[in-house]
């Protein structure tokens, strides 16, 4: 355990000090963009990782959030009440989303949740009264929470920090829980689970609200973060990105999401950087995770460590054998 | 009167064209329970291929519809033989890989034939219009709906009344017992998902002269097979038949009557369906 608390240790003092050594108000930039992306790919987690439920309509509700903080902004409303009305909305969409998708799992799932977010980007798109369509609609400034402004980069860093850090407190509170263990058991074995007494719909349903509540965080984070919203944001590729971020880190952790969002931002930033194939080169990062490495990065890493040190107390054990404990 | 002739023309047009895209998606669904989400890419693909040989090489239109057939055909038949067939079980990672591949494709495309559509002039003998009933229609619509006609009944046929469709039927229904009784499934499961991609490649181009071929294409389509496969049912060819016309008519009209929404409104017979009978209009188990 103590392992894990030094690795914490290092992760908060990374993340505190980031505006101190990194390079360059860009990269303070990239690096809020990662965390939104790790709220995002935490939100599609919680569905792919612990309730068996691959979701490929999430940026629909990404794109929910963002554009009614836009749309309300836009109409003269105040910061609180957009931000308000985002997360009511995002709920809503994600109550009305969860409705129709649950009626299957599995791959009805995948292609219900698909069909959804296309729907969505259709009316991003073409909806041109509300959405202002292919131009998007841009927000004039950012909110200054307690009198603390957001306009330079690094302060809306720290922003993001903070709301990044209540996210992952909150999913870790949420999937340690005995809910928690109770959707990991509608993802394992959802006829035992009906048989024990538990409603499996209702218990999917409340994930899915969760889900829905920490796309609406990173949604809201996203609009102020650009400053601007338009239809790319609702694009199936927004779907797949995080979807990829969780299966690349490791689905069912905490950590392995954060990890795929780091690497895809990077990836994605540094390749833009070069050259302009970034779909293509998503596909491909995708398809190689997936023949090769189908358990993730971090499952994977951690399985290749454990693997070794096995291999080396095997060697220990086998030149002095009665030394260690009994034997479990 | 006559707008809603000719609208209702273009309606059935459209679902014919979705016909030719959702038939093979349906069966690939069918029988190997896989999402292709490759489905929308090999359509704009097969638009893009017949495309260039009609304009950059000057081939009939109805060869280059069948040389995009049979590119889309091997192209599937690869993707099948060397990444599915590696994931067989794994239906999830399936699904991803496919959708790996149409960002590939997608990327691949504007890379090549660049981001303007690409229109493709209607065969010489098709072009013009025809007199129906006093109603001026144009030919190229009347013969795409025909082509989906002969398309319906030939799929029919090879379903209905060939050994080859009865095996692929026992393969849809019950997998493993075909397999027991000494049907090479697996064998089946390349046949049809080439069937899939050679449809959706000659639907691609038969779309070119209405639709145009543009990047976006793919995610345009899709979206429009899932919901015609929610609609009509899993592996039913009829289902697909008459999900690809209603959803043409529900598309078509919206495109009219609410022009915003147009995208939008298809979400209704979804809902209903999803919601009275989620199986599908005329499917036999639940997607």
């Amino acid at each position: 355990m103590t392992a894990t608390r030094i690795g914490l240790l290092v992760a908060a003092v990374v993340m505190v000090t980031v505006p101190l050594w990194v390079p360059g108000d860009y990269y303070i930039s990239v690096c809020s963009q990662i965390l939104i992306y790790a709220i995002f790919a935490l939100s599609v987690d919680v569905l792919l990782g612990y309730a068996g439920l691959v979701s490929l309509g999430h940026a629909g509700l990404f794109g929910l959030a963002s554009y009614t903080v836009a749309v309300c902004l836009g109409a003269g409303f105040g910061h609180v009440a957009a931000i308000a009305a985002a997360i009511g909305l995002t709920l809503a969409g994600t109550a009305v989303f969860a409705a129709l998708s649950l009626r299957t799992t599995g791959i009805g799932f995948i292609m219900i949740t698909l069909a959804l977010g296309q729907i969505a980007w259709g009316l991003a798109y073409r909806w041109v009264s509300v959405t202002n369509g292919d131009n998007g609609l841009s927000v004039a400034h950012r909110p200054a929470p307690f009198g603390f402004q957001l306009d330079a980069p690094s302060h809306f860093y720290y922003a993001t920090v903070v709301v990044f850090v209540l996210a992952v407190l909150a999913t870790w509170i949420f999937v340690h829980s005995p809910f928690g263990a109770s959707l990991k058991g509608t993802r394992d074995q959802p006829r035992r689970m009906n048989a024990l007494g538990y409603h499996v719909w209702l218990i999917r349903f409340y994930a899915c609200l969760f889900s829905g509540f920490l796309v609406a965080v990173a949604g809201i984070l996203f609009v102020y973060y650009t400053e601007f919203v338009s239809p790319p944001t609702v694009s199936l590729t927004s779907s797949a990105e995080p979807v990829l971020m969780v299966i690349s880190g490791g689905s069912g952790t905490l950590f392995g999401p954060i990890v795929g969002a780091i690497l895809i931002e990077i990836v994605k930033n540094v390749a833009s950087a070069y050259i302009t194939r970034w779909n293509m080169m998503l596909g491909a990062i995708f398809v190689a995770i997936i023949m090769f490495m189908p358990e993730g990065l971090v499952p994977g890493t951690m399985q290749l460590v454990r693997q070794l040190l096995k291999a080396r107390t095997k060697t220990v054990a086998t030149v002095e054998p009665t030394s260690s404990g009994p034997v479990p | 009167m006559s707008i809603w002739g000719v609208l209702a023309i273009n309606s059935i047009t459209f679902g014919g064209l979705l016909f030719l895209l959702s038939a093979g998606f349906s069966l690939i669904f069918g029988l190997m329970r896989i999402p292709n989400l490759t489905h929308g890419s090999l359509f704009m693909l097969g638009g893009y291929v017949g495309a260039s040989m009609v304009l950059a090489y000057d081939l009939p239109f109805w060869l280059a519809a069948l040389i995009a057939a049979a590119a889309m055909a091997a192209f599937g038949g690869l993707i099948e033989r060397f990444l599915l067939r590696r994931l067989a079980g794994a239906l999830q990672a399936q699904v991803l890989v496919t959708l790996g591949i149409a960002f590939i494709v997608a990327d691949f495309c504007l890379m090549i034939w660049s981001g303007d559509p690409i229109s493709v002039r209607t065969p010489s003998a098709l072009a013009g219009g025809t007199r129906v009933d006093g109603l001026f229609f144009p030919t190229y619509r009347i013969a795409i709906i025909v082509i989906a006609v002969i398309v319906a009944a030939v799929l029919w046929a090879l379903l209905d009344r060939t050994r080859l469709g009865a095996m692929i039927r026992a393969g849809v229904d019950d997998p493993q017992m075909a397999r027991v009784v000494g049907i090479r499934v697996s064998r089946l499961f390349t046949m049809v998902f080439c069937l899939g991609a050679a449809l959706a490649g000659f639907g691609g181009l038969m779309g070119a002269p209405i639709l145009t071929v543009y990047p976006g294409l793919d995610f345009d389509m899709l979206p429009l097979a899932l919901v015609v496969v929610i609609l009509g049912g899993v592996g039913s060819l009829l289902g697909s038949l008459v999900g690809s016309i209603v959803i043409g008519f529900i598309y078509n009209f919206g495109l009219v009557m609410v022009p915003e929404l147009a995208y939008f409104v298809l979400f209704l017979p979804m809902v209903v369906v999803l919601v009275v009978r989620p199986q599908g209009l005329f499917g036999k188990q639940a997607p």
